[in-house]
């Protein structure tokens, strides 16, 4: 490659520099700098990035699995005392970390189903040739600028039990309200549409970028051998984005078992329990909840390293599946 | 790219989407702009009330949301500047440059996009609070100053963009490192760097997570943080909840009005080469 040749041929010039010449001195000098500058600047460039990870990235995660090990309570975390697996063991038997659990895979599920479906089909229409194509793709873009906190207060209030629209709206067309705060599925599904209407917008655009790279040849011959349009999409598109699909799979699915801030204000200023019967309690909930409101900081770790273990096991998943389809 | 042209049906789908985008955006307006005992009855408010100055006043004072747009717009542009200018560096580096390691070290900072940041807030809260800055700004902004995803931006970027030949010729000149970073770099990074400045914006003003560990409400809280606790009034007025939310989400809007194009643009091309 050529930057090879740029890195070597001014040390290489740099060495034949004779010594011997008189008043060199300066240019020895100016050649060593020059040297050192090629050889150290990229360690240099990439240090800030290391030295903050190193900080708020690696030692926070470290000192996580030591934490898990202890019991260390938030209003004095100096004073840890070794449990050893014992965080891990009380996890083991505690309902409440299987219904987090169990309601992060669900909400999990629900959001991330649809969302990607949707996506697709969304980002097919906006590849067609038409007016306003900016308009749309900025318009459905714009709730990825909404918070957490704003959007989910709105929906809040939109899926009120008595008053909210959607539920207005359920009974004009003659079906029954729905108490959206306290069924369990209700709930989650509640939870899941305010993920959905946030990220929707966003995945479609990947999708898009993505569609916009496939060589219309493909879809040419598809036509020629009289394929129709929604034959193209499943035949040639689908196939073609099945790398980014993959990836914001990964992404969407790393997204929601982190799933924190939907759960914790869809309760209406009832903190960290997800619900009365914490129907639509999350992993990201619970541990905030045992941190800093039970302030049991040793148990809270553990919960983040069984998520982090649990997150591994998808990841890993997804390089089986990667592995098994890629053919390039 | 495909030429095929979009039918009605395509226009009529998209705009069923455009209002399923909007509308819970514009109904916060609505809501905001009621009183709260209008909302609670049924129907619910389709169009705007006269209370809208009344509301955005009480949830200004409230949830004291001068300090907090201005903590959010400090920590947000200071996070923002701080991920473009080491993502830039870094990015260059392993795009541009031979050092030993490189490849290894690239994998690395790919790596760490997969450590949920849960992972480490207990350990982070222990950092903070032994340096005294919980409720202090710097307790945001610090560990989330750089960003794995920005580096790996800004490589991708500069690999295609940044011509080998411009970097060899300034070196033939004599110029150190540095000074191809700021006259060489950094000028043909400019379309990239602006798009990584506008989604870590984005980003960074609509952190939740860390903020509310970090931040009480009664310190010096984010917008986010603040809008949580005009929630948690005794008897919480719900118009002036969606005052504050609107509040909390119109400078953004403002920010996507003006750049919307760009940031579409930049996420897809971020995708293209991610």
């Amino acid at each position: 490659m050529t930057d090879e040749t740029a890195v070597l041929s001014p040390s290489a010039a740099g060495s034949k520099e004779p010594a011997a010449e008189g008043g060199a001195r300066g240019q020895i000098w100016r050649s060593r700098r020059y040297r050192w500058d090629l050889r150290w600047s990229p360690y240099a460039f990439v240090a800030p990035f290391f030295l903050f990870f190193a900080v708020f990235g690696l030692f926070p995660l470290l000192y996580t699995g030591w934490a898990a090990l202890h019991q260390v309570e938030l209003t004095d975390p100096d004073s840890m005392t070794w449990v050893g697996l014992k965080n891990f063991t009380r996890l083991w038997d505690d309902e409440f970390f299987w219904n987090a659990l169990r309601n992060t895979v669900t909400i999990g599920l629900l959001s991330t189903v649809p969302q990607l479906a949707i996506a697709l089909g969304l980002a097919h229409l906006l590849n067609y040739k038409m007016r306003g194509s900016a308009f749309f793709r900025v318009a459905v873009l714009t709730p990825y600028a909404t918070s957490v906190a704003a959007a989910t207060l709105v929906f809040v209030l939109l899926f009120g039990r008595d008053y909210g629209m959607v539920n207005w709206a359920l009974s004009a067309v003659g079906l029954g309200a729905v108490d959206w705060q306290n069924g369990t599925f209700a709930s989650q599904l509640a939870v899941s549409t305010i993920v959905i209407w946030r990220w929707t917008g966003y995945n479609a655009l990947i999708y898009l970028a993505a569609m916009q790279a496939v060589p219309g040849e493909l879809y040419e011959s598809a036509a020629l051998d009289g394929a129709s349009r929604w034959q193209q999409f499943l035949h040639v598109t689908v196939p073609s984005l099945r790398p980014t699909i993959l990836f914001t799979c990964v992404v969407s699915t790393i997204g929601a078992t982190q799933l924190f801030g939907e759960p914790l204000l869809f309760n209406g200023g009832a903190g960290a329990t997800g619900g009365s019967e914490h129907q639509f309690q999350t992993l990201g909930l619970y541990l905030y909840e045992q941190g800093w409101v039970n302030l049991h900081l040793g148990r809270a770790s553990a919960i983040a390293w069984a998520m982090f273990l649990i997150l591994l096991v998808i990841a890993g998943a997804a390089r089986l599946l990667r592995g098994r389809g890629a053919s390039r | 790219m495909r030429s095929l042209r979009a039918g009605r049906l395509t226009y009529v789908v998209l705009a069923l989407f455009t209002v399923g985008s909007l509308f819970p955006l514009v109904w916060t307006a609505i809501a905001a702009s009621r009183s709260n005992t209008r909302l609670a009855q049924t129907p619910p408010p389709f169009w705007f009330g006269g209370n809208l100055g009344r509301n955005l006043q009480v949830a200004w004072t409230d949830a004291n949301m001068g300090t907090a747009l201005l903590n959010t717009v400090v920590v947000a542009g200071t996070v923002a500047a701080g991920t473009v200018v080491f993502s830039t560096l870094a990015g260059f580096a392993f795009a541009k440059l031979r050092f030993r390691g490189s490849r290894l070290l690239l994998g690395l900072v790919i790596g760490t996009m997969l450590i949920p940041p849960q992972l480490s807030v207990v350990p982070l809260y222990m950092l903070i609070a032994e340096l005294s800055w919980t409720d202090r700004l710097q307790a945001v902004i610090l560990p989330t100053l750089v960003s794995a995803f920005g580096v790996f931006f800004m490589r991708q970027y500069l690999a295609q963009a940044l011509p080998m030949e411009l970097v060899e010729a300034a070196r033939t000149d004599g110029a150190s490192s540095l000074r191809i970073v700021w006259h060489v770099v950094f000028p043909v990074a400019r379309p990239a760097m602006a798009v990584l400045a506008m989604l870590t914006f984005v980003m960074a003003w609509n952190d939740f997570f860390w903020p509310i560990v970090a931040l009480t409400q009664n310190g010096s809280p984010t917008v986010q943080v603040a809008l949580t606790g005009l929630g948690r009034g005794y008897i919480p007025d719900q118009s002036v909840i969606m005052a504050g939310a609107l509040l909390g989400t119109l400078p953004l809007l403002l920010v996507f009005l003006v750049f919307g194009r760009q940031i579409v643009g930049g996420i897809m091309q971020g995708a293209v080469k991610g």
